[in-house]
């Protein structure tokens, strides 16, 4: 029912056990993942960096450097990064909340989170322009501006972070914060010395799938945002643009770019995951 | 306990790949039946489509004929069939999405040297106003005064709402101004623009949803969205530009698509357009009245001027380049202006 994300406490224990042995059925199983992991992703990824380079050097740079797509670019990022900054906050509470508080309709809440994946894009834009439209019954209008951006992504976001971090959190044994707290830790210590550190990674983990997702979303958007330049015109959309112009080059280009940011980001959060993996 | 699921998963994936490849061999023999049409479309014409298949399998020609449909936004359906997608009857909403067939090998060079030069649907372009038009919109300049706020499908990104941006330009210089007046009149417009929605779907959604004043629309979707109970208003401007949907036979079709498209030109089938909101291409159908129109009775009136782009633009493939190219086309420079103003 829950996303599985190997919670990194297992990681860090199948590191120690006999690391280099391919047994003939796990060898099987390395081939068939890397033929599979191939088709389906490296060969497409491979295909978008190949066409990018069609055009040569220089189309490539008038493609990401083109004004109107810098500034889309520009904001996709800008707007990726805060979303996942506030999901690493706002999730974690979700995934503590969960885990530590009983109350009623907790079991409901528990399957709605993953909601936002199951709903077609476009039906969210739809639904959060009727909720913060023009015509919203709440009073909030954000359609046509930045923060409908930012809010497209908060939505479509959502699980990643709660998902990766409750499994942790869940494993953690209640009993070593009870230990901190008879060595006489604030509750507010032993969050952040004992607790905090053993769900880095996890919550790095969620991060990243996050920003990954928020880079890439369009369909919330397309009745959100009004795609306008400058203002709310996100990536996607300037791929779109430069595609029904039969410029597959540009397209490719500019996709290109999103997918070395979103690799850098991947990365720095890898990174961060192991160091903290390490030191916990 | 975790080798045995491991496992267990390699020899799942391994079913599954070789599930795959079983279903990848037998789906390639599809049926190679005369009897079936492929149509594949841009979403506006579905329903008149529709109407026009099921007038036809009642004649002797369409008999029997059975049809599969593909629908969705006109140049991704071009670049579909591009790629592989199986079609005898393509329409689409502008004529470089069959050119792009053209230059694929697929649609013969000759395609739009029939009598309606490859047309098969027409409309105009029309603005769409609030419930009794409380703004008093009603011409091009109403458009660009201070306040205005205007929906219009992103043309950047949607093929058919060029329509609109070619439409705003044509009508300065066919009412006497110069290129840089309509070029001054494009930047004003866009800045009075607050969405760009990619398509004409979404405009008209976002536009239902509450934004804007004015969307700038199509004469059959107004009708057809009357049809289906929405409301709002839709104002003819004296001034406008005549769409013109091309539809072509695919040079591998089977021989009953071009019977379907011959149906298509004729009276019945120009009929259903009718019904359903599009101007007949063709003179002298009796489409009687057509709900949803401002007048059921005189649906289809005569604006005062009225655009084209064989005699205003020249062709396609001219226009494409001069106002829609990615990086110095005047319409792109108008959105890229409206941007930076704010």
């Amino acid at each position: 029912m829950t996303v599985a994300v190997a919670p990194p406490g297992k990681a860090r224990r199948s590191r120690l056990a006999v690391p280099g042995r391919v047994t003939p059925a796990s060898g099987l199983g390395l081939g068939v993942a890397l033929v599979w992991f191939s088709l389906i992703v490296l060969i497409p990824l491979a295909a978008v960096v190949a066409t990018a380079a069609e055009g040569g050097w220089s189309a490539f740079w008038r493609a990401v450097t083109n004004e109107q797509t810098a500034a889309a670019i520009r904001l996709t990022v800008s707007q990726a990064i805060l979303v996942t900054v506030i999901n690493m906050v706002m999730g974690t509470l979700i995934a503590w909340v969960l885990v530590r508080d009983q109350f009623f309709g907790k079991r409901l809440l528990e399957v709605l989170i993953d909601l936002p994946f199951a709903l077609p894009t476009i039906v969210a834009g739809l639904v959060l322009l009727s909720l913060y439209g023009p015509k919203s019954p709440v009073g909030v209008d954000i359609v046509n501006k930045p923060s409908a951006v930012t809010v497209a992504f908060l939505f479509v976001t959502l699980p990643f972070v709660v998902r990766t971090v409750q499994p942790v959190l869940e494993e953690l044994d209640p009993e070593v914060e009870e230990a901190a707290a008879s060595l006489g830790a604030s509750r507010l210590t032993t969050f952040r010395r004992v607790v905090l550190p053993s769900l880095i990674p996890a919550i790095a983990a969620g991060a990243a799938l996050s920003f990954a997702r928020a880079v890439s979303e369009y369909g919330s958007l397309v009745l959100l945002s009004g795609n306008l330049p400058f203002k709310t015109e996100v990536t996607s959309v300037r791929v779109l643009s430069s595609i029904e112009n039969n410029n597959t080059a540009g397209a490719a280009a500019v996709a290109t770019v999103l997918l070395a940011i979103s690799l850098a980001v991947i990365v720095i959060l890898d990174v961060v995951q192991r160091r903290m993996t390490r030191r916990g | 306990m975790q080798r045995r699921w491991k496992i267990t998963l390699v020899a799942a994936l391994a079913a599954a790949l070789l599930g795959l490849a079983a279903c990848g061999g037998s789906s390639s023999s599809s049926s190679g039946s005369s009897e079936t049409i492929h149509i594949v479309g841009f979403a506006v014409p579905e329903a008149a489509n529709k109407a026009i298949a099921e007038e036809w399998v009642k004649t002797p020609e369409g008999e029997g004929v059975k049809f599969v449909t593909s629908y969705g936004a006109s140049g991704d359906q071009s670049r579909a069939v591009v790629g592989g997608l199986e079609a005898d009857y393509v329409h689409f909403s502008v004529s470089s999405d069959v050119t792009r067939l053209v230059d694929a090998g697929l649609v013969a060079e000759d395609w739009n040297e029939g009598p309606t030069e490859g047309i098969v649907s027409s409309s105009i372009v029309v603005f769409a106003v609030r419930e009794g038009n409380p703004k008093n919109i009603q011409t091009w300049d109403d458009l660009v005064k201070p306040g205005i706020e205007i929906v219009t499908p992103n043309p950047g990104s949607s093929g058919a709402a060029r329509w609109n941006a070619l439409a705003a330009y044509g009508q300065v210089i066919a009412n006497g101004g110069t290129e840089a007046e309509a070029a001054e009149y494009l930047d004003k417009f866009f800045a009075n623009v607050v969405a760009l929605p990619s398509s004409g779907r979404d405009a008209t959604t976002t536009f239902l949803g509450g934004t804007g004043d004015v969307l700038m629309a199509y004469e059959n979707e107004a009708i057809l969205a009357h049809q289906n109970g929405e409301e709002f208003d839709y104002i003819i401007p004296d001034t406008t530009m005549l769409i013109e949907n091309p539809g072509a036979v695919l040079i591998d079709a089977t021989p009953k698509a071009t019977e379907w498209l011959a149906f298509v030109l004729g009276p019945d089938g120009q009929k259903q357009f009718a019904q359903k909101g599009f101007r007949p291409v063709i003179s002298g159908v009796e489409y009687g009245e057509v709900e949803g129109a401002n007048d059921p009775s005189n649906p289809f009136p005569e604006p005062k001027i009225l655009l084209t782009v064989k005699k205003d633009f020249v062709s396609w493939s001219d226009l494409s380049k001069k106002f829609f190219d990615e990086n110095d086309g005047i319409v792109t420079q108008a959105i890229a202006k409206s941007g930076k103003a704010q």
